[in-house]
């Protein structure tokens, strides 16, 4: 038998359907913090499927959706110091200040690569001694360790002419801020499979603690989330918030330690800021003293530029679930997939997008 | 952007598994997944990483634990 064929399996998906149907009696806001989560729910036909009591948001779950102005910004002016860029290729179409992204920057002369992995960027940098490579680091918790992985190597191996400008982010501290802020109006939280494989489920206990808010960390199969959804329901119908976890075949509840020991010996918790969110404490991961020499943001000098937010773009309200995207002014009109003008509709991943190609 | 995909390893050296799913090849690193992986695992694949193993008994616990919640016929 095929695993996860059965995780597919319309019928098994159309009985959970059945009984998220009967057992929902009031209006069920349930926010996902997830790129894949976002086009897997679209993709597969579960946002059509689902009862209309039964509504889904999309929330700040896409690192390059919530990559502030402020650092697209910098990557920008890092790309113009006569480096080679390398970065994943989500980032070269985000929007910056006057609408410039790297890929203009690309256009005008600048040397910037597009890699599958940190690594890939490390081994530029080892095949041109004589030219400095900075990698644009990016993403949450899943992401990170990769990018850490590659710095200590980095280290090891003596490299000096390669470095990372990082803006990755921790998806525990944004939802800390989410579930605190009152204007927001979810009753449940799809947690992240992915990062969760990376940080385990401890780091989101106090949801249900201190928020009471039923959390349930998710695959990416429909009935992987068709079940998160159920359970979320069940935890409402009862009154007994819980942070449980639903892809056990991923995600171990410690999470993966070895990942989070490298993870945190090159990097450490700074404030970050997020499109939307805006400042957010300890939400962030800087390079430590010890890894100075890889820290482009010290070997490049390079600061966060002071910049204009764009006007229109309502990305921001989008990202927190208050509105939907189809209710920012811009959305179809002037920013497009092709002609983004905002983050989300950037990405594959960005709510904005998936909502243009899939809103039936 | 956390896309992460499961993939079967074919070979192992040293830190570095030879890895396929439907045809598609890749060369993944494991230096950062937390349990020894052997050949004919599935691991979640991540840029160029192994994140970690996927726990077969641990998925068919899951689909067992909804199927007998509403009453179907168990997988094998």
């Amino acid at each position: 038998m095929n695993l996860l064929n059965k995780f597919r399996d319309p019928e098994l998906c159309l009985n959970i359907l059945d009984q998220i149907k009967s057992e929902l009696n009031e209006e069920f806001r349930f926010m996902e913090v997830c790129g894949t989560h976002t086009v897997a729910i679209f993709q597969s036909g579960i946002r059509t499927l689902l009862p209309e009591q039964m509504v889904h948001l999309s929330g700040p779950g896409c690192p390059v959706c919530v990559t502030h102005d402020r650092e697209i910004a910098a990557y920008i002016a890092l790309s113009e110091k006569n480096l080679i860029i390398a970065t994943f290729g989500d980032l070269i179409k985000v929007p910056g200040p006057g609408g410039r992204n790297l890929k203009m920057v690309q256009a005008e002369g600048a040397r910037i690569k597009v890699v599958y992995s940190a690594f890939d960027a490390l081994k530029i940098a080892m095949e041109k001694p004589d030219h400095k490579v900075v990698f644009l680091g990016v993403g949450f918790e899943t992401t990170a360790p990769t990018v850490a992985a590659v710095i200590r190597m980095a280290k090891e191996q003596g490299v000096r002419n390669f470095s990372v400008m990082s803006f990755h982010k921790l998806v525990p501290p944004a939802l800390k801020a989410l579930a605190a802020d009152r204007n927001i109006r979810v009753h449940g939280l799809l947690l992240p499979g992915h990062v969760s494989t990376i940080i385990g489920i401890k780091p989101y206990l106090f949801l249900a603690q201190d928020y009471k808010m039923p959390s349930v960390i998710s695959g990416f199969e429909p009935l992987d989330i068709l079940q998160s959804i159920l359970i979320m329901v069940r935890q409402k119908n009862t009154g007994q918030a819980e942070v449980v976890n639903n892809y056990k075949r991923a995600v171990s509840d410690k999470g993966n330690a070895r990942a989070m020991e490298v993870m945190y010996d090159v990097f450490e918790p700074s404030d970050a800021l997020w499109r939307g969110l805006g400042l957010i404490p300890g939400s962030g991961l800087a390079i430590r003293n010890e890894y100075k020499g890889f820290d482009a943001s010290v070997v490049h000098d390079q600061e966060l530029p002071e910049v204009n937010e764009v006007p229109g773009c309502k990305c921001g309200e989008v990202l927190k679930g208050l509105i939907s995207p189809d209710k920012c002014p811009l959305f179809d009109t002037r920013c497009t997939p092709a002609r983004p003008v905002g983050p989300c509709m950037v990405s594959t991943e960005g709510s904005c997008a998936a909502y243009h190609k899939y809103r039936l | 952007m956390c896309l992460a995909i499961p993939m079967e390893i074919i070979s192992i050296q040293d830190n570095v598994a030879q890895v396929e799913v439907g045809g598609v090849k890749n060369q993944v690193r494991l230096d950062i997944i937390d349990e020894p992986a052997q050949v004919g695992d599935f691991v979640i694949v991540h840029a160029g990483f192994a994140l970690r193993r996927i726990d077969r008994e641990e998925g068919l616990k899951t689909l067992k634990l909804f199927q007998e919640g509403l009453g179907l016929e168990l997988v094998k």
